[in-house]
């Protein structure tokens, strides 16, 4: 979970930008002592980190319902992984279907919002409202107008990670360049053209920085919303094992579940991240990495 | 290039493109923009409007193009058939903007695509004539390279290629190389009228530079500002091929000076810069 980074940036010394003055320089590559460095350093602490804890739970012999020692974890996530895979292999679903009906209904939307300032002033209010509300607040409301409880959890999963997409996008698309605009126009393209070969591109690096945003709330939002359908959650995610594990004080196996979503809310982070740096790696401001 | 054979142009201005009868802008802040102007612009010729900023010399190229309408007279496509392709947009105008305007998501070749692009020409028809766009700025060897790869001067470069792509029978230059430094900008004005008398196209050029106006042009329309309007009109005369010869001649003296004069005689009393 460390080295998430690394691909990114391994990936980014290879396609390093030539200068701006000088056209097709040669790649500068980051020195093989440096790349050693970059995983090292975050194994090593992470490894310190592990062996204090592992320290401070025998040296002063704190019980194992108070906090357990790693090792007890590591065996608590092997031995109870049936139930813990179940629960994982559920939240995930939820994050992702909530996640991709986000990304659809963000971008549609925000097309929508731009294409007529009457629509955006009709709707950009209940926009507002939907994000500042909290979800646990409405969580139960939804519970009850949902067919199911997944459709409940779906939902409001899909209300937080929903409007980072959109309003980025939304910037996006507000920001093209004015001259790239009126040569579109000058060569006669139609609104279509416009759309596909300029707003959306022009547009491409906000998106994804919402996606990243989104990627991680989207879990947020889903172990939320199964706390707050509680005892209701027979669908048994990560966040209602981890609320049985509590009420049993079954505590190395609430970590060991903290432990799973903790690494899906990284791997969703490295692979968001990841995919933006691939679409932007060729032009982007952001995926440059400057000598001077 | 076969210089030496080509005629200059200049010589003789055949039919007038496009003519502006008594054009006036008016922005809705209520600036006058440009002020009854009138100008016939003949195919093949060079013509610079040259002078300060906001004497509407932009605006007149915009409209030109098509990017906003006039407040009052009218631009007359003489040509029904031209008129029809400028409203479109199509084919007979092509733009080059003061900043390179390129999409930098999209490298060189796809940049000067663009144009045949939206006329739905497949990449691989219009690889032929985008090479050969690119051959003429001479960059055709970095038609994969992205645009942030590029010096300043070849981005201009790239933006002129797009703009000829279409091989458009008018081409308008909104101060084209005003933000490169002296020695691109001279290499490029040097290109630039190669080109020009090698192809025999028609192109209105902004410029906020006497020299380069005379340099370029065979006819410089000296604009002023507030109200932007048309103060006095030039003729070069001086023959084809120009280089550091005329540069350097008494000749090239004279025109800039009596340029330099119009333009000070309108800034005069009124303004205080």
């Amino acid at each position: 979970m460390t080295s998430i980074d690394q691909g990114p940036v391994a990936a980014q010394a290879v396609h390093e930008a030539a200068h701006q003055d000088t056209a097709a320089a040669p790649a500068p590559t980051m020195p093989v002592s440096e790349r050693i460095l970059r995983v090292l350093i975050p194994l090593v602490m992470l490894a310190m980190l592990i062996g204090l804890w592992a320290w401070y739970v025998a040296a002063y012999n704190i019980p194992k319902y108070i906090l357990p020692g790693p090792d007890l974890v590591v065996q608590s996530l092997i031995k109870d992984w049936p139930i813990l895979g179940m629960a994982l292999l559920v939240t995930l679903k939820i994050t992702f279907a909530a996640l991709a009906i986000a990304l659809v209904g963000g971008v549609a939307l925000a097309i929508l919002l731009t294409s007529s300032k009457w629509v955006e002033l009709a709707l950009s209010p209940y926009m507002v409202i939907l994000q500042v509300t909290p979800v646990v607040a409405i969580a139960p409301l939804i519970l009850i107008y949902a067919p199911s409880t997944q459709a409940a959890l779906l939902i409001c999963a899909w209300i937080v990670a929903f409007f980072p997409v959109l309003s980025n996008t939304t910037q996006g698309l507000k920001s093209t360049d004015h001259n790239l605009l009126n040569l579109f126009e000058l060569y006669g393209a139609s609104r279509w053209q416009t759309m596909i070969h300029l707003k959306l591109p022009a547009a491409l690096p906000y998106f994804l920085a919402g996606l990243r945003i989104a990627g991680g709330l989207a879990l947020i939002a889903a172990v939320v919303a199964e706390f707050a359908a509680g005892s209701a959650g027979a669908g048994s995610g990560l966040a209602f094992r981890l609320l049985e594990s509590q009420y049993r004080l079954n505590i190395p196996r609430l970590f060991a579940a903290l432990i799973l979503l903790c690494a899906t809310g990284v791997v969703i982070y490295g692979v968001t991240s990841l995919i933006s740096h691939l679409a932007l790696r060729r032009w982007h401001e952001s995926a440059i990495r400057r000598e001077n | 290039m076969s210089l030496a054979t080509s005629s200059p142009p200049s010589a003789a201005p055949g039919r007038p493109i496009v003519r502006l009868e008594h054009v006036s802008k008016t922005f809705s802040n209520g600036t006058i923009a440009l002020k009854d102007m009138s100008l016939s612009i003949g195919a093949g010729e060079f013509i610079s409007l040259l002078g300060p900023s906001g004497c509407g010399k932009s605006t007149a190229l915009r409209m030109l193009a098509g990017l906003g309408e006039p407040s009052s007279g009218k631009i007359v496509w003489p040509d029904a058939a031209e008129k029809a392709a400028a409203d479109k947009g199509e084919g007979e105008i092509g733009f080059v903007f003061q900043e390179p305007t390129l999409m930098p998501w999209a490298t060189v070749f796809k940049n000067v695509w663009l144009p045949l692009r939206l006329k739905g020409i497949s990449q691989a028809a219009a690889r032929p004539r985008v090479m050969e766009a690119l051959e003429m700025v001479g960059l055709d060897k970095f038609a994969d390279s992205y645009p942030r790869e590029l010096s300043g001067g070849m981005k201009m470069r790239v933006s002129i290629a797009r703009a000829l792509v279409t091989r458009p029978r008018i081409l308008l230059m909104d101060e084209p190389f005003a933000a490169l430094d002296e020695i691109t900008r001279q290499k490029l004005n040097d290109d630039l009228l190669r080109l020009w008398e090698q192809f025999g196209w028609t192109i209105v050029f902004v410029t906020h530079s006497v020299f380069e106006s005379v340099y370029l042009s065979s006819r410089i329309v000296v604009m002023a500002a507030r109200p932007g309007r048309v103060i006095d009109e030039i003729a070069v005369d001086a023959p084809h091929p120009r280089g550091i010869g005329f540069r350097t001649s008494q000749a090239y003296g004279d025109y800039c000076r009596r340029a330099s004069e119009s333009l000070l005689s309108a800034i005069g009393a009124a303004d205080h810069l």
